[in-house]
């Protein structure tokens, strides 16, 4: 039979890289094939890639039927990762699964000392109503040399690395339109 | 990264200084291990002993700030024990071109230095050229204002006896290093350098970088397999968002933002780097055609000819303006901006001088913050001293998808873009930032619209904004963009190659132009063939540039296109095919010959840099101490600190040097179970468990003098700020011995804020200083001076909750 490192992981149920059969002395076969039917049986597989560090490691985030994360782990047919992660890496899925994850849209009013929850609609609209007023009131056309600048000096920005590339080409698209020069992230710190 | 993770193991010496890759980017290291087990040697040069340190053939300590020192004294033995790779100095770096005569270096500083200004006019720093305007050479390396003889004399005072009273590293450690090191110079061997924020993140930054590539350069490791100089980033996408550029300088693809002095697109075009010498590629050439592309990408049908296909909507910033971070939470501290976002950021605690930060946030009327979970930034205002009756500003919280919640790429270190897929929904009302932000500018747009007296609405009103399928957002569409069109055929370009400064092609990032084709989505590509066995993996993923694995790779070859190094050929030219085989290479031109394109092809000058004529501190690094540093005088000169670094004054900007309030060097950094500042770290339960609090790093001998024993209750203060942490006294720590004095070095991670867990501790950001590197204005985050003392009273029993 021809059983490729994943095959093997998959039908151990052994993920510790270098543990063999061998070294564990006797057969686990049927115990770990068990434990692991039971936590990912039918589980769609979604590849990703962990969003801490830059190495790149590959992900296979687990979900079930209903489409809830229910285990995240190494890739092993990462070329770069080969199926490893690091801690951080390892714990991904308690991203997904968190009680503690924002939820709702919150507003906090000025001088007030408590959010309040409000719906897409109504924060979009006042954040574009926000970005109208402010950018109009501070907007350049010539600087102090008479030279034609078009720029947003009451606007700033931060952020952010922790996107995808295309939202931050999305971003910094919108952020120029908008005028902006003061466009910083991670990058710079 | 010049190379990538997986290259490490092609080296026969890695070092591994400014950085931790065994606890920061732990994955990685099995790539380190993967040489050593082929023999490689492993080096680490740091202010402490890591997880990294013990993995090390060889560990060296240096004291927090002095890389130049310690680097400066390599290229000296590599110099005088004649280490270097001669043929690739002479050909493929500008060792032999003769400066200008008026260049000189005195004390610390270089020609054309303006106190007042603290900065250079950099004119009497030029190469030479000759009538034709080519670079005068000396290709003897004997003439005595050649890069060659002036590197030598620059760095002929950089003494084993200097380099050892300022860094604090024994001299037989020194020597160990240079010697194993300076080996990869032999044709055939490989050297690469591993580093990390440990080498940005001070006022000599830049400088401490090009140290290394000089060195890599003298050795002939640039631009092979096994070698370069490589940049080990710490978010996952942080190289995607300098490439998109989300920094004040640079527009996407490190084109320049637009200046006052600018006006039109033909004076914008005045910017492309131009050369005559015929045997130079020159890429920069291409700008035109790049920047009319992103234009098109920005405006679509409205940027014309006829309107300099909108260039005059692009902001642009006064000629001098420097807007980058530092000078961003200044000016809001000043009250500049009446609005803000922070998305997918923490500046309450990501910013040198947070505190600074947090009291500036309570100056604007808005703030946006879209985050995974809730942070100190979006919750600033009910924060530690802040009385929320007193702070007017709005504050939008935005809860956004995680990773695995939305599809996209992301591009790592080594320049890798790598496509990730949806596995489940955002939880509650949370939303991708894509949708977000394009929700967003409609709302926007529609109100530029309906307003007909809004002022200059055409950027936003003629913005192409157009991403979505069956009222969807489709990053797909995004992707395409960014990839670019052939606007007369409607087609997706095949790279940059294809782009035309006319109007008929459209691409939002030249360096990803080729990412997303019409052969398909190549970040996505997961196939595994390894032609070169070198681990290029040409069909996983895609990397920018056109998917060149290793840059500069033209460097690797000799004259007649063979590889230098026959155990690692990363590049061969075919004569008879009249092809190149292996790595996509630095241009398809025949080899360099006598007579073909130089290897540099990034460089007006065809060649790489030794002498580094425009950076803002010296055309060569020299050693200045940090800005607060526990010596009255630097050893090196009577310059004590970087003379070209801003100086940031009044109210929260306080700095103490050789002040013995604050005695101690400080440095932050991270461990391996907590990322940046800790929002996607702190609320998981497996992770805060593992490392649930701030501490200090302290030698034995340090918690002796200061009556401070290991798990006691400590306060770090600096003149800006405080922390209680808890005191880890560990040998991992040593004192050093400075020019006879002993000089203590203390270390707190800076993962931890007030709001999660209560516990835990705050910001070590609290500490750091306003200041910042004259190139990049980077924080100098890795040495600043402290002070740490034991907290005798018992801690308030609110405080002990859980």
């Amino acid at each position: 039979m021809n059983v490729t490192r994943r095959d093997f992981m998959k039908i151990s149920g052994i993920t510790v890289a270098g543990a063999t059969l061998s070294q564990l002395g006797f057969d686990l076969t049927p115990v770990h094939a068990y434990a692991t039917e039971l936590r990912i049986k039918g589980a769609k597989e979604n590849l990703s890639i962990c969003c801490y560090c830059s190495v790149g490691c590959g992900i296979i985030v687990h979900t079930d039927s209903k489409g809830k994360v229910i285990n995240a782990e190494g890739d092993p047919d990462h070329p770069i990762s080969e199926g490893a992660l690091c801690a951080k890496g390892a714990s991904s899925y308690q991203i997904a699964v968190n009680e503690n994850r924002l939820q709702k849209i919150r507003y906090r009013a000025p001088n007030s000392d408590k959010w309040k929850e409000v719906s897409w609609e109504w924060a979009l609209d006042k954040i574009a109503a926000n970005i109208k007023k402010s950018r109009d009131k501070s907007f350049m056309a010539k600087n102090k040399d008479g030279k034609v600048v078009n720029r947003t000096n009451g606007i700033a920005s931060v952020g952010s690395a922790a996107m995808d590339n295309e939202e931050c080409w999305l971003y910094q698209k919108l952020l120029r339109s908008l005028g902006l020069v003061y466009i910083e992230h991670q990058a710079r710190i | 990264m010049t190379n990538h993770y997986i290259d490490f193991r092609n080296a026969d010496v890695i070092l591994n200084m400014g950085g931790n890759v065994a606890e920061n980017h732990p994955v990685s290291f099995k790539w380190v291990q993967a040489a050593k087990d082929k023999g490689a040697i492993f080096i680490h040069v740091d202010p402490r002993y890591t997880r990294t340190s013990t993995k090390a053939d060889i560990f060296v300590r240096l004291r927090s700030g002095t890389d130049i020192a310690f680097l400066g004294g390599m290229i000296k033995y590599i110099l005088d024990n004649k280490l270097y790779d001669e043929f690739y100095v002479k050909n493929y770096t500008n060792a032999s071109f003769i400066v200008n005569p008026k260049y000189s270096f005195d004390d610390g500083l270089f020609s054309g230095y303006n106190p007042q200004k603290r900065s250079y006019d950099k004119s009497t720093w030029a190469l030479e050229k000759d009538e034709k305007g080519i670079p005068k050479q000396d290709l003897t390396l004997q003439n005595e204002r050649c890069v060659f003889q002036l590197l030598k004399k620059h760095y002929s005072r950089y003494t084993l006896e200097k380099v050892t009273a300022i860094t604090g590293t024994p001299q037989a450690d020194l020597e160990k290093v240079y010697k194993t090191y300076g080996s990869t110079g032999a044709p055939g061997k490989a050297g690469t350098e591993l580093y990390a924020m440990g080498w940005t993140q001070h006022t000599v930054g830049v400088q401490n970088i090009r140290a290394m590539a000089m060195i890599q350069l003298l050795l002939g490791n640039m631009g092979i397999a096994g070698g370069g100089v490589n940049a080990l980033r710490g978010e996952s996408n942080v190289q995607g968002s300098t490439d998109h550029a989300l920094l004040f300088h640079i527009i996407p693809a490190y084109m320049p933002t637009p200046r006052a002095k600018w006006a039109t697109l033909a004076d914008y075009n005045k910017t492309t780097p131009s050369t005559k010498d015929p045997r130079s590629a020159n890429w920069w050439k291409n700008r035109p055609k790049y920047i009319v592309s992103l234009l098109k990408s920005m405006y679509g049908d409205k940027a014309t000819k006829e309107n300099d296909f909108g260039y005059s909507w692009m902001p642009k910033l006064d000629d001098t303006q420097n807007a980058s971070w530092l000078m961003l939470f200044d000016e809001m501290y000043k009250g500049t901006f009446t609005g803000f976002f922070a998305w997918g950021m923490n500046p309450a605690c990501s910013s040198a001088n947070a505190g600074k930060v947090r009291q500036a946030m309570a100056k604007l009327d808005w703030m946006v913050n879209v985050n995974v979970f809730d942070s100190e930034t979006g919750s600033f205002w009910k924060g530690p001293g802040m009385n929320p009756k007193k702070i007017k500003t709005e504050v939008f919280q935005l809860p956004c998808a995680a990773f695995m919640e939305k599809e996209g790429s992301i591009t790592n270190s080594g320049r890798w873009s790598q496509w990730r897929y949806k596995a489940a929904n955002p939880p509650g009302d949370a939303k991708p930032d894509g949708d977000i932000m394009y929700e967003l500018f409609k709302k926007v747009q529609a109100l530029y619209k309906k307003d007909k007296k809004a002022v200059f609405p055409d950027p936003i009103l003629n913005l192409k904004w157009d991403y979505e399928t069956k009222g969807h957002f489709d990053i797909h569409k995004v992707a395409k963009e960014i990839n670019g069109y052939d606007l007369t055929t409607g087609k997706l370009v095949a790279n940059f190659t294809k782009l035309k400064d006319d109007g008929t092609t459209s691409c939002g990032n030249w360096l990803f132009s080729g990412s997303y084709t019409e052969a398909g989505n190549m970040a996505a590509r997961r196939k595994k063939t390894d032609p070169t066995g070198l681990g290029l993996y040409p069909e996983w993923a895609w990397t920018w540039p056109v998917n060149r694995r290793i840059i500069y790779n033209r460097a690797s070859v000799d004259l007649d296109g063979n590889p230098r190094d026959p155990k690692r050929p990363l590049l061969k030219w075919d004569a008879a095919n009249k092809k190149w085989v292996g790595d996509v290479p630095d241009g398809g031109w025949p080899p360099m010959g006598t007579n073909g394109f130089y290897p540099f092809i990034m460089k007006p000058d065809g060649v790489a840099h030794i002498f580094g004529p425009g950076l803002a501190d010296g055309p060569f690094p020299e050693h200045y101490e940090p800005l607060e540093c526990p010596i009255e005088k630097n050893i090196m000169s009577n310059q004590r600190i970087n003379p070209a670094i801003k100086i940031f004054k009044g109210g929260p900007d306080t700095f103490a040097t050789c002040d013995p309030r604050y005695p101690f060097v400080c440095s932050t950094y991270r461990v391996t179970e907590h990322w940046q500042t800790g929002v996607l770290t702190r609320w998981l339960p497996w992770l805060i468990e593992a490392e649930p609090q701030l501490f200090c790093e302290m030698s034995v001998e340090l918690a002796k003098l200061k009556g401070i024993e290991n798990g006691s209750r400590v306060l770090v203060e600096t003149s800006r700020g405080k922390v209680e942490a808890v005191a880890i006294v560990t040998p991992r720590l040593k004192p050093f011995n400075i020019a006879g004095q002993t000089i203590h070095q203390i270390g707190v991670p800076w993962h931890f804020g007030w709001l999660h867990p209560k516990d835990g501790g705050d910001s070590a950001n609290l500490l750091t200083p306003t200041v910042g590197d004259p190139n990049t204005m980077i924080p100098e985050s890795k040495a600043f001076m402290a002070n740490v003392t034991k907290i005798t009273k018992k801690p308030a029993k609110k405080a002990r909750k859980g």
